[in-house]
């Protein structure tokens, strides 16, 4: 049994980082191109967490995971837009309400269509369909087609550096909301379910587990969350555009999620603020983004595909876990 | 009323029907063996019975209730249990979190944490290794794992799809005197084995399967004094 204080103790350390950041950004000690990408940090660690529940724990390989971005970014972003008659911050919630439902119903329905896919097949139907709604998106009504959806009501308002510690604290925020759902989810005995999905679907099926249903559910939740990242997106940019959904974000998050190790969230969470940050702290390298990519990608699976790093991995962990344990004075 | 009827069963593979109608029954409290050479249909039979496979023709009962429509995740709930060809265990997940995934259907929280320690006092090996990540497992312990998953939804019959196989001859015998502890304790045992002679030695009844028919049935003492059987299935 866990006990309450670990529970709570991620959360403790969230809160505590928050300030840490907060009187960084006050002070100014944080330099302003540094304040601005925040933000962007806590929107794509909500992606990458989210992919991670898709490809490492339930282990279907989605490189569409920006349709559901981009589906949360424009129905928010339009609730914003346009339903000016409810106040803001109500109309902010609504926003990621909705964007959260429309996102979850249509990755559904979507694993529902091709529930028979798996591996390479799904992958590539995944791939489509990324590119199917960013098509769709350009023709429906109010989405300001091609030419993007403009003039986006932002949080982020006021001079430096009180715009972007709006910006950052209320994306911080949503962030933190969705990992530790995430993190619960997986914890609970849904969790053991996906992974028992992944790693072998009959057995999983002999245990009475409704595979199909297991698949459809953790897809629709990760859409949930993708589609809540992509709130975050357009309400700190004011603005989208259908160019900023193409396949290399979902692939850009997919390296996040492979990087920081398949099924491991905290890997996830620094994996993406290292790719995120790496450019801006190499700013004469930023047009090598791609190729830094590709780089530490290969040496990260060459790397695991090592006994020895694995090994290594495993005693970093097993250390980390006990001594996390040792906090909470142990478990079962 | 048998526990498990089968009835004229037939299974295609597109158009290869792999079980030709084949009839058994299963009584409450019997271990019945079902042996045959590779290939001969044995595990596309309890493929069928356990939903993962649909049947082309024929009926298959439960306590009287008629499965060919009910999908596998049901089944389990309804008191059956199988255990897959092969060690199908989940081999990124520790023992516990295996053991605690046989549960899954169970919502008695305090009754599955009893049944747990049945299983750990029936496979103290798991007990000893129940953190361990069970693909680390060797192949004689998975093999128990998968039995102690099976047992953790407390089935009332258990299908076993030949859980010998690739093991050591120690692990061998442990395997099948716990097959005979699990009849002790009052579950029903369909046993589908290619190792004819240790399974027969256990079982009640048996039926021998031959591409798709069942060629031979009866006592299970019986057969191992047949000809054909000692000739073909014994190697004597
Ligand atoms: N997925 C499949 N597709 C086509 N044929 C199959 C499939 N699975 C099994 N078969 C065929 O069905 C027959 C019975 O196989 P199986 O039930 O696995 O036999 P056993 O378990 O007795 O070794 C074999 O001829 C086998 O080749
Ligand atoms: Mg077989």
């Amino acid at each position: 049994m866990k006990t309450r204080l670990q529970r709570l103790l991620p959360l403790a350390g969230a809160a505590l980082l928050y300030g840490v950041i907060l009187l960084l950004m006050a002070t100014k000690v944080l330099p302003r191109s540094y304040q601005q990408m925040l933000p962007t940090i806590c929107t794509y660690i909500i992606m990458a967490v989210s992919l991670n529940l898709v490809v490492g724990f339930l282990g279907d390989l989605s490189l569409g995971h920006a349709a559901f971005y981009a589906v949360g970014a424009y129905v928010g972003g339009m609730i914003l837009r346009y339903l000016t008659a409810i106040p803001f911050g109500v109309r902010v919630i609504v926003a990621i309400a909705a964007a959260a439902a429309v996102a979850f119903v249509i990755g559904g329905a979507f694993l529902y269509f091709v529930r028979k896919l798996h591996g390479d097949y799904l992958a590539i139907v995944t791939l489509a369909f990324g590119e199917f709604v960013r098509s769709i998106v350009k023709i429906i009504p109010g989405t300001g087609g091609s030419a993007g959806l403009t003039d986006i009501p932002t949080i982020a308002a006021g001079a430096f550096p009180i715009k972007y510690i709006k910006a950052f604290s209320w994306s911080y925020v949503i962030m933190v909301i969705s990992i530790f759902l995430i993190v619960n989810l997986i914890r609970s005995r849904h969790g053991r379910a996906i992974m028992a999905v992944r790693d072998n679907s009959i057995a999983a099926a002999s245990v009475g587990i409704n595979v199909s249903r297991c698949r459809i559910v953790t897809f629709a939740i990760a859409a949930l969350f993708a589609g809540i990242a992509g709130v975050l997106y357009a309400a700190n940019t004011a603005a989208v555009n259908p160019a900023d959904f193409d396949y290399n974000v979902s692939i850009e998050v997919l390296v996040m999620v492979v990087l920081g190790g398949m099924g491991n969230i905290g890997g996830s969470i620094i994996a993406t603020i290292i790719l995120v940050a790496l450019p801006k702290v190499l700013l004469d390298a930023a047009q090598y983004r791609l190729l830094i990519y590709a780089i530490a990608l290969i040496a990260m699976m060459m790397l695991n595909a090592n006994p020895r790093f694995t090994a290594f991995k495993r005693r970093v962990s097993e250390k980390t876990s006990k001594f996390v344990k040792s906090l909470g004075r142990g478990r079962d | 009323m048998a526990m498990l009827e089968v009835k004229d069963l037939h299974v295609f593979y597109g158009v290869i029907e792999a079980i030709k109608g084949i009839s058994f029954s299963v009584e409450a409290g019997e271990v019945i063996a079902l042996i045959g050479a590779n290939g001969a249909g044995k595990t596309t039979t309890l493929h069928t019975i356990t939903g993962l496979i649909q049947a082309k023709q024929g009926e298959i009962l439960f306590e009287g209730q008629n499965l060919c429509k009910t999908p596998p995740h049901k089944i389990v709930s309804m008191g059956m249990a199988h255990v897959p060809e092969g060690r199908r265990i989940f081999a990124e997940l520790s023992v516990f979190a295996n053991l605690k995934l046989g549960a899954y259907t169970r919502h008695d929280k305090h009754e599955i944490d009893q049944t747990l320690e049945m299983v750990y006092d029936r496979f103290p090996r798991l007990k000893e290794r129940r953190g361990q990540i069970a693909g680390t497992l060797s192949g004689g312990e998975q093999q128990m794992l998968a039995m102690g998953r099976a047992l953790m939804s407390r089935p009332k019959i258990i299908l076993m799809d030949e859980p010998s196989m690739g093991l050591s001859p120690l692990y061998v015998s442990q395997i099948f005197s716990i097959i005979e502890e699990i009849r002790r304790s009052g579950t029903t045992v369909l046993l589908v084995e290619q190792n004819a002679k240790k399974a027969l030695e256990i079982a009640d009844r048996a039926y021998v399967l031959e591409t798709g028919n069942i060629a031979l049935e009866g006592d299970a003492h019986m057969l191992m004094e047949n000809d054909s059987v000692k000739r073909a299935y014994l190697g004597e």
